[in-house]
């Protein structure tokens, strides 16, 4: 099967973001890049199918900046056999980086039997690149699965809605899936497998090469900036259990009359 | 004045909240409704009362349970057929997956998950979380139209005073064309509680909690308040708890009336996913846990004391 996993770098979980200067985007110069951790279960998912089904390969495509290039790394390090960079800014919108994730793809010389990503980037939280591009490449499409089995052409997935209910779907490759925590417990790279990374195929493409101009963007952003501060709360002491009830009560009363949330 | 349908879904035949929110901010446009499949006379008297000019019953084969394409197929067929400006929905699962085909069938963009819009003459001006709520910004979109946006549950709150509508139903017949991604089945949630993007109140527990077992005493808690219980990555982590109850920028935003964290020491990451709560209760034994610094009412204490008494406290104020 030809495996292909969508990948996106992000900021870290742990960073402090601050508006950049005109407020069009974040402050990104002294980030540290990971990859989108969604993006680590299809990057395991895919490997997994790989392992399944002889002579597969699992190629991943990235949008975005070219400065560093840790998430393919991490990716290639975790098992995956070559990589596809196409080189553009980092606030580049769904629309635009689904239309270059597909050309990216109908550029290279396989045929998708399978394409993966994570459900969501945790930078602009759209929740939109998969099933953007499963439309744009007529593919069925399942996001958000926290479940994946394989007979033959056939996969059953099974994606999460409200309240933690699952929706079974059952679909024919070629598809596009997009991955949710729960599904499978990623593997870390190994040291030869990161050693191994540095020598596996990268080809760097630019925008223009998968037909994607500035005409494509469909959503802009400006006015970045820091959600309001809350005023400091009220703080009780109640590490002696002589307090605990006295504490509690008056908590439960300021919810009610100060509060009126009860 | 912009031409505006709402795509509106049902739950036990009721519209969600989430469409009444987005209808009273839609408050001076010209406003139509569509749903797919049926509506009682009820419902669609309530989305009158809150501004709807036509309710549009949009009924087709296929389209009895949920699938991306038919249900995508079916809107484009509909909303090809009107001159729509824009299609505005609430951020449910459903919405979420469903209109990014639905905007690209149309070549169009799609705001997801936004917290406040308005209108400036017929343009739609957003403002989104993004980092999970650690920063915003306003959005707007281009290209071809319809413009599409999602709208986050609880977060314009609900009209006070509503303009009403002429609510005139009518139904559609629609297409849902070739599904090729199909639903063979639903499992239901163990739970019957309502999912945490929707919660009114939530009790979330961390690694404090130390096992899963522990966490029955924050459900006794949920259980008297008609609360959802969540949990810190690192409860989820830990093997604590299933990771579609975990609150965070790895896990779920959320945006309750309120929320109480117990034993959370509030990493970056999870106060990025609550922070927008409206009030936040904090109960942990390190005073200088950084969770304090976002709550409203902190306690210094130790959970496992602290826990049951506010769930008979909170049973006093039930009752």
């Amino acid at each position: 099967m030809n495996i292909f996993v969508c990948v996106k770098q992000v900021p870290d979980t742990e960073t402090k973001v601050q508006p950049n200067g005109d407020g069009s985007f974040i402050e990104t110069s002294s980030i540290k890049w990971i990859m989108n951790p969604y993006d680590e279960f299809a990057v395991e998912q895919a490997l997994l199918v790989k392992a399944a089904n002889a002579g597969s390969t699992v190629t991943v495509v990235r949008v975005g900046g070219v400065k560093d290039t840790e998430a393919l790394r991490t990716a290639m390090a975790m098992g995956a056999d070559e990589a596809i960079l196409v080189e553009a800014e980092d606030n580049l919108d769904s629309y635009s980086i689904a239309k270059a994730l597909k050309g990216a793809i109908e550029k290279s010389d396989k045929t998708p039997d399978l394409i993966l990503a994570g459900k969501q980037g945790i930078d602009d939280d759209c929740l939109q690149v998969p099933q953007v591009l499963a439309e744009m490449m007529n593919l069925p499409s399942v996001a958000v699965i926290v479940g994946f089995e394989q007979n033959g052409e056939t996969v059953t997935v099974k994606r999460e809605i409200e309240g933690g209910a699952l929706e079974v779907y059952e679909v024919k490759t070629p598809c596009v899936l997009a991955t949710n925590k729960g599904i499978n417990t990623p593997r870390y790279a190994s040291l030869p497998g990161i050693m191994k990374a540095k020598r596996k195929p990268m080809q760097q493409l630019t925008l223009a090469d998968v037909g994607v101009s500035a005409d494509d963007r469909r959503v802009k952003y400006s006015d970045f900036q820091l959600p309001p501060e809350k005023p400091p709360g009220k703080k009780f002491d109640a590490m002696d259990e002589a307090e605990q009830q006295k504490v509690v009560s008056e908590v439960v009363g300021l919810l009610r009359t100060e509060a009126k949330v009860l | 004045m912009a031409n505006v349908l709402v795509f509106t879904e049902t739950n036990n035949g009721n519209v969600k909240p989430v469409t009444l929110e987005i209808l009273g901010k839609l408050n001076g446009q010209t406003v139509d409704v569509a749903v797919i499949g049926d509506l009682g006379d009820d419902q669609v008297k309530v989305l009158a009362e809150y501004g709807a000019g036509k309710v549009h019953k949009l009924k087709g084969d296929n389209l009895d349970k949920y699938s991306p394409e038919g249900y995508s197929n079916a809107l484009h067929g509909f909303i090809s057929s009107g001159s729509y400006d824009y299609v505005l929905a609430g951020a449910t699962s459903m919405a979420k997956d469903m209109l990014p085909r639905l905007a690209t069938k149309f070549e169009a963009g799609l705001a997801s998950d936004c917290v406040n819009f308005i209108f400036e003459g017929d343009t739609f001006h957003g403002t989104r979380p993004l980092f999970a709520g650690k920063c915003l910004a306003k959005v707007e979109l281009s290209g071809p139209k319809p413009h599409f946006a999602t709208i986050r549950p609880n977060a314009l709150g609900m009209p006070e005073s509503p303009t009403a509508g002429a609510g005139e139903a009518s139904e559609a017949s629609v297409n849902a064309g070739e599904i090729r991604a199909a639903i063979k089945e639903i499992i239901a949630s163990a739970s019957e509680k309502v999912d945490l993007t929707e919660a009114n109140i939530i009790i979330s527990g961390g690694r404090a909690m130390k096992n899963s077992e522990n966490f029955s005493i924050l459900h006794e808690m949920a259980e008297v308040v008609g609360a959802t219980v969540g949990a810190s990555r690192a409860a989820v982590d830990s093997g604590y708890a299933a990771p579609d109850m975990q609150v965070g920028q790895t896990g779920k935003t959320v945006s309750p009336s309120l929320y109480i964290a117990c034993g959370i020491s509030g990493a970056i990451q999870h106060l990025a996913g609550m922070r927008t709560s409206k009030v936040i209760v904090a109960i942990n034994t390190d005073p200088d846990a950084p969770i304090f610094t976002k709550a409203d009412y902190g306690i210094v204490g130790d959970l496992f004391k602290i826990v049951p008494i506010m769930t008979e406290e909170l049973k006093k104020v039930v009752d």
